[in-house]
């Protein structure tokens, strides 16, 4: 009854991670899946409509699911006590935002039994395929409703907290990177989430009660959904690589035992980041025959993106420059992410060239880079961040060799995963589809084997999450000699259930 | 003012900028047509402009005529299976709908070509698609579209396929 009724933020905060984690299991499980039908050409295990179905759930429970609640975790315990607040500013609409999502999680999961089965038209959900498919279609969007009424809450809640709850003295330009990452996050989801919420909302009554906004039957235009969805699309992009950066930059600092380099101008970066993220869209959809000048225009405005990110990532290297550096697992992750994520970007330059982009278009190519930005910038920075926090948490130090061999065993079978899928997209094998030609079986044996590894590497790491809950090496309160936030300066490890009922005064 | 006042008021903006957004989704349709009739896109329900009435009798391409139904209880034939024209002459075709049903259906067609390049030197003068289609129960119609072949057409295509197919227009004119 405790974790069902609770208003406190810790316990919502673990309640957030663990229902990341099990979404996560779950759409690894479909990925890996994916990756035995695709280990051999023909068709072996899965029928191309149940392999359509596994790669749309795939993508919507690890994007809704798995790497949206598990930074909402990281917010939910970190953000009161880093600008020491006793807690969210609505702690009952918190416990609700956060229930939403099982709820949402079952329908997303229950659209598999249904007559016709999960609907396979991708994680974009896009018209026309949309108003065609069967009962399945109809509980995703009304899982997708819930989803986005939960971050929305999440999001009022988190505005609210950093900007009216702050410790006195805590100015704005002084709060942790992290805070600052989630307020501009939050600000984007407020703007983003409904769009998506109206764009299945249209679909939803294409469906049943005679619109035709998508539909072409009654004049409807199925491009202008592609419009809606990346309207919210690209902001949500960076709605999940926003809070990753937020993590990288509190990492990186403690352990370079240097304060964060150029401060000020990273938080006009991520302000910028997020500005531009809402005149990109079309850069999705480069084929749909739109002008040469509207082309043009996407291209440019999706190249400038880079010069925010740049900044970045210059500052967290300017950042480790000189500094005293030791690597423990979460500057392991922290450097896995910076290289990897900086990799991922590239990729997303050169696809943001519109001649490149039509000869790439639903290729591997495109598949590689995004999981180059998702898993390698978003999951290794919440794998940081747990290594990071999980000793304040819990009171215990994680198994620091365990920690290693998980670095290095996702990061190895990661780029055996991905890596080899820049190659099958060059050569032109599309997104997808279950069944490819002879000559691309060779890569594609690889990352399915890749894929397993990584699905296996990840139960070292629940099996040392829960090593650390349980015992181990008693946490100093502050194991990481270069922290200098509040919850390592102010409290003591491991956290008390209530921390920061009298506000402390940042001098 | 009290810190939970001060809460409730930026949470009841911030949930106003939400609701704006929901509406700002919709607002994103007429919008988006705007945007098309003024760029010309999507445009076909609108007559091309015939500049060039010049005949280019060097050259014959042929002009095949195809037809479907979406879901529609009409028969939806050409009355030609092809015809040859010179580029840049303006020429006639028929095609014939018979509403089958015991009730009104209203129909738009939608062409199509092939190959799709093709597509921007077919200049329609005249078309039934330009218009939705009301037929009445057991009506038929003979519908014309006149069309010109731009003669800057690529010299590599010989054979332009035109396809039409007709979907119910929902909720005007009776339903199935």
């Amino acid at each position: 009854m405790r974790w069902i009724t609770t208003t406190n933020h810790k316990d919502i905060g673990t309640l957030y991670l663990w229902f990341s984690f099990v979404m996560f299991s779950i759409g690894g499980l479909m990925a890996v899946g994916i990756r035995l039908e695709l280990f051999s050409p023909g068709l072996q295990f899965l029928d191309p409509d149940r392999f359509n179905q596994l790669t749309t759930m795939h993508g919507l429970i690890m994007v809704f699911g798995a790497i949206m609640p598990v930074f909402v975790g990281f917010a939910n315990w970190q953000i009161p006590m880093m600008i020491g607040a006793p807690d969210m500013a609505f702690a009952r609409l918190n416990n609700w935002s956060f229930w939403l999502l099982p709820f949402a999680a079952t329908l997303l999961v229950l659209s598999f039994f249904m007559p016709g089965g999960a609907p396979g038209v991708g994680w974009t959900m896009y018209a026309p395929l949309t108003v065609q498919m069967g009962i399945g279609m109809d509980l995703t969007i009304f899982a997708v409703h819930l989803l986005g009424m939960s971050s929305i809450l999440g999001s009022i809640n988190i505005i609210t907290t950093i900007l009216n709850m702050r410790a006195p003295g805590m100015t704005l330009m002084r709060m942790p990177l992290f805070v600052w990452t989630w307020l501009i996050t939050a600000y984007l989801l407020v703007a983003a989430m409904p769009v998506l919420a109206g764009a299945v909302t249209m679909t939803l009554t294409d469906r049943h009660f005679g619109t035709t906004f998508f539909n072409a039957a009654g004049g409807g235009d199925p491009v202008l959904y592609q419009h809606i969805f990346w309207f919210f699309g690209h902001p949500e992009v960076y709605i999940i690589a926003l809070p990753g950066f937020g993590v990288i930059s509190q990492v990186i600092p403690a352990f370079s035992r240097k304060p964060l380099f150029g401060y000020a101008s990273m938080v006009y970066a991520t302000s910028a980041i997020a500005i531009i993220s809402f005149i990109v869209w079309a850069h999705h959809m480069y084929t749909v025959g739109m002008p040469v000048t509207g082309q043009l225009f996407f291209m440019y405005a999706t190249m400038i993106i880079a010069v925010p990110t740049g900044v970045k990532v210059f500052n967290w290297v300017a950042t480790m420059w000189k500094g005293s550096l030791t690597f423990e697992t979460p500057m392991l992750f922290a450097c896995g992410f910076l290289f990897m994520f900086t990799l991922g970007g590239f990729t997303g330059l050169v696809l943001a060239v519109v001649p490149v982009d039509i000869q790439m278009h639903d290729t591997y190519y495109v598949v590689a880079h995004f999981h180059y930005v998702m898993v390698a910038g978003a999951l290794f920075a919440a794998f940081a961040g747990v290594y990071f926090w999980l000793p304040k948490w819990t009171g215990h130090m994680y198994n620091e060799t365990l920690g290693k061999w998980h670095f290095w065993l996702t990061l190895i079978f990661f780029n055996m995963i991905f890596f080899v899928q820049h190659f099958l997209g060059l050569a032109g094998m599309p997104r997808r589809i279950p069944d490819y030609p002879l000559m691309f079986e060779t890569w594609n044996k690889i990352s399915s084997l890749g894929a397993f590894g990584m699905g296996l590497a990840q139960l070292l790491f629940l099996y040392i999450v829960i090593q650390t809950i349980r015992g181990g090496e008693k946490a100093p309160q502050k194991p990481w000699e270069g922290a200098d936030s509040l919850e390592w300066t102010h409290l003591p490890t491991p956290v008390p259930y209530h921390t920061f009922e009298v506000q402390p005064v940042i001098k | 003012m009290t810190l939970q006042q001060e809460n409730r008021r930026l949470s009841g903006r911030l949930a106003l900028v939400a609701l704006i957004m929901f509406g700002f989704a919709f607002a994103l349709v007429p919008f988006y047509n705007e945007i098309c009739v003024a760029l010309g896109i999507n445009s076909i329900e609108k007559a091309d402009a015939v500049a060039n009435t010049q005949v280019d009798l060097s050259r014959t391409v042929t002009i095949e005529f195809d037809s479907n139904t979406h879901n529609l209880p009409w028969r939806f034939r050409p009355l030609q299976n092809y015809v040859k024209v010179h580029p840049g002459e303006l020429t006639t075709v028929e095609y014939e709908i018979v509403n089958v049903r015991e009730a009104p259906v209203t129909g738009q067609a939608v062409p199509s070509y092939g190959p799709q390049r093709a597509g921007e030197y077919f200049q329609k003068v005249e078309c039934f698609c330009f218009t939705q289609q009301t037929l009445a129960p057991g009506e038929t119609r003979r519908m014309p579209v006149v069309f010109v072949v731009d003669p800057k057409l690529p010299k590599d295509v010989n054979t332009i396929a035109l396809s039409y197919t007709f979907f119910e227009v929902a909720g005007r004119g009776g339903k199935s």
